[in-house]
């Protein structure tokens, strides 16, 4: 059939799958939107109030489901307000393609009134991006960059499609939604040698991140750890991945990682890394990082492996596939000593608990525990509540703790649990804190008008805290600009917005508040004040070792 | 120990292309000693020679990151026991009669054609490999030197094997 650009865009996305997009009109882009009108019954569009809070919605989209995130927006302004949502799926390889506008054709290259060269901006944060320069490249361009973006390792892809192209008309036919690249194992004689490796270790750790559920290898995962007796660590990208309660799950490593599980992996010698990139919130400093361990390196992504960390066996390859070659090279093994040590880090872990009564962060996060269902999706900003979350949050599914790991987004938590409610059709929540919320608020009036069913918890303390704890423990408290002397009142701000609302002072108050919230179906806010002077802890020091670790502050 | 490779990268030839993989060279900061492009036998690709110094873990960083580039379609290594690698130099000299006659006794050892010839100038082409090139700039310095202009290096695998037998996965 013959169709115009603008309606081949709207019906390759509905072909690919796509149901729901994230966007925001404008002047380059209203041919598009005229076609979402048209086609409105099958593809719905969620207005935002920012394009930042709509690619961060795709983003969140994205992350529950495993599926790509669509946001659309038009050019200039339009386009570079979604930089900061791209780079952030980018650095957590969330797969999003991106649909701009641009001006048309003949003024591309002349500074016309709302043009950007935004192929040329998003080239460090995409896995690829395309400027449509024929009517006939699009259909094949949107499915193309379909396949990337969830192909292999996942990852943004972003689409400007100039205005004159949106009008342009040419034949269109509907075709299958993209396949990704078939996924292989790694080449058998490494995962050969991995596993003589693995059959020679003492004590095996296994630290797995995000490609862990972008592989969906956690059955994989979880059958190797009981045939090797190994006890089991996540980056913070890869909470929720796997049980939390999982008697073989120390928890979270890194800068802020349960003490248990960071120095299981520190004393380990042989750690195996499955679809983690060893960031420097990992190993902290990379010289003096885990010296007695042989390193065996499994990622989709080829370019991981020896980036950060020097892996003595590194294996490209889909996780699932060579995982379940592994299981099968590796000697059933027992390693008596190894848990025992183990378990000496776990008490020693229990001891340094902060086990405070009343409205501590711990406190608040055990609380919210009580309230979470397998399902419930939550996103959190960036910053101290974002670790205590992180932390002490209990999960039983993968894709349900969305939170910016690489680029460390304040703001990323409204769109991205809005996106993430709309993705699941579950009552979400987002725990946040006074400073992230700031940033990007304006995405409650977006929850009010979708009735997006949402408990927004958040942690005021009135500063910024994790910039403070720095300033308080390595910068003699100097509290520079980390003070937010505001004045908002955010149960009139989320009323103003028409949201509910309601502040909680003690546990037994956010308990009941929390139940309120949950019966809601739209917006809940709950004001919760928490202590300035709070610590995330464990705290690996900026550069500093595990042997460096500060596990308590003051008395 | 750093030692000096050659990479040989086919790419799809499309617009921009060179952009995406020199954006990639600066932001992980890949310190690149030269760069050539060129088109191939095939209209639908463009081949970039890259020769540049350092670790064998960062020949190894630089060629997994250029495997992700979308619009990579095979990468192949080269050294001297593999292929054959020419650059040409194009060097200007002062034309100064003392020393005329020992510049044409060093272009004559390296087989260096003057192309171009003025009252005051002399314009001497070089093909060979890069070092042999060094060597002959190294020694014209005993000269006046006004310009100086050499393309890089172009390198091909000996025998019938060709960059298109590898494809990215």
């Amino acid at each position: 059939m013959n169709l115009t650009g603008a309606e081949i865009v709207v019906r390759a996305l509905i072909e690919q799958g796509c149901r729901t997009v994230f966007g925001y009109p404008g002047g380059q882009v209203i041919h598009i939107y005229d076609a979402l009108y048209e086609y409105q019954d099958e593809l719905r569009h969620v207005l935002t109030a920012h394009e930042q809070g709509a690619a961060h919605a795709a983003d969140g989209y994205a992350r529950a489901t495993g599926k790509p995130g669509v946001v659309i927006a038009t050019s200039g302004p339009g386009a570079t307000n979604l930089v900061t949502g791209i780079a952030t799926a980018f650095l957590d390889s969330v797969p999003m393609v991106a649909i701009t506008g641009n001006v048309m054709n003949a003024q591309i290259g002349t500074d016309s009134f709302q043009e950007i060269d935004i192929t040329g901006i998003t080239l460090p944060i995409t896995k690829h991006n395309y400027f449509v320069g024929a009517v006939e490249d699009l259909a094949d361009t949107i499915r193309e960059a379909f396949r990337l973006a969830i192909s292999g390792r996942p990852g943004p892809v972003l689409v400007d499609v100039p205005k004159d192209i949106q009008i342009a008309r040419c034949d269109y036919a509907p075709q299958p939604p993209a396949i990704p690249a078939p996924p292989q194992a790694a080449k058998e004689v490494r995962i050969r040698d991995a596993a003589a490796c693995i059959n020679a270790a003492h004590r095996p750790f296994i630290y797995f991140g995000g490609g862990l559920a972008s592989s969906g290898a956690q059955e994989e995962l979880l059958a190797l750890a009981e045939k090797i007796d190994a006890p089991i660590g996540c980056s913070m990208m890869g909470v929720s991945c796997i049980p939390t309660g999982h008697p073989r799950f120390l928890g979270m490593q890194g800068m802020h990682g349960h003490y248990a599980c960071s120095t299981a992996m520190h004393r380990s010698d042989c750690i195996i890394a499955l679809g983690a990139r060893f960031n420097d919130r990992v190993t902290g400093d990379r010289t003096k990082f885990a010296k007695g361990a042989k390193i065996i390196h499994i990622d989709v992504d080829g370019s991981e492996l020896s980036k950060n960390v020097p892996a003595s066996h590194g294996m490209r390859g889909d996780l699932k596939l060579t995982l379940q070659k592994l299981v099968d090279y590796v000697e059933p093994a027992r390693h008596p000593e190894w848990r025992q040590t183990i378990a000496l880090y776990q008490s020693e872990e229990e001891r340094n608990r902060d086990n405070r009564p009343g409205l501590t962060p711990r406190n608040a996060m055990q609380v919210l525990n009580r309230h979470l269902r397998e399902d419930t999706p939550v996103a959190t900003d960036v910053g101290q509540h974002q670790m205590w979350a992180a932390q002490t949050l209990c999960f039983r599914k993968p894709r349900r703790f969305l939170s910016s790991g690489g680029l460390g987004t304040m703001g990323f938590g409204m769109g991205a649990a809005i996106g993430a409610q709309m993705a699941t059709g579950e009552h979400a929540v987002l725990v946040t804190g006074d400073g992230s919320f700031g940033m990007n608020l304006n995405e409650l009036a977006t929850a009010v008008t979708e009735g997006v069913p949402l408990v927004i918890l958040l942690l005021n303390n009135g500063v910024l805290g994790m910039v403070r704890q720095w300033q308080t423990l390595f910068f003699d408290k100097h509290y520079s600009n980390t003070v937010l002397a505001r004045q908002t009142d955010f149960v009139k701000l989320a009323e103003a917005f028409g949201a509910k609302a309601e502040r909680a002072d003690t546990l037994e108050v956010l308990d009941a508040a929390l139940s309120r919230a949950f019966q809601y179906q739209g917006p809940y806010l709950i004001d919760c004040a928490i202590g300035q002077d709070e610590f995330v802890l464990p705290m690996l020091p900026p550069g500093g070792s595990m042997d460096d670790m500060i596990t308590k502050v003051g008395g | 120990m750093d030692k000096r490779y050659t990479v040989a990268v086919l790419v799809r030839n499309q617009f921009g292309v060179l952009n995406r993989v020199t954006s990639m060279f600066r932001r992980r900061q890949f310190n690149i000693d030269n760069l050539t492009v060129s088109e191939t036998e095939s209209p639908d690709y463009s081949r970039i020679t890259v020769q540049f110094a350092g670790e064998r873990v960062t020949k190894q960083q630089l060629v997994d990151q250029l495997y992700k580039l979308p619009d990579v379609c095979s990468i192949r290594e080269l050294d001297n026991e593999n292929a054959v690698s020419f650059e040409l130099l194009l060097i200007k000299l002062k034309n100064d009669p003392a020393s005329r006659g020992d510049i044409r006794a060093a272009a004559d050892a390296f087989e260096a054609k003057t192309v171009d010839y003025t009252r005051d100038s002399i314009v001497l082409r070089v093909t060979a490999d890069s070092r042999r090139i060094d060597d002959f700039i190294d020694l014209m310095r005993d000269y006046e030197i006004l310009e100086i202009c050499r393309t890089g290096v172009v390198s091909l695998e000996r025998g019938a094997d060709t960059i298109r037998k590898v494809t990215n996965l």
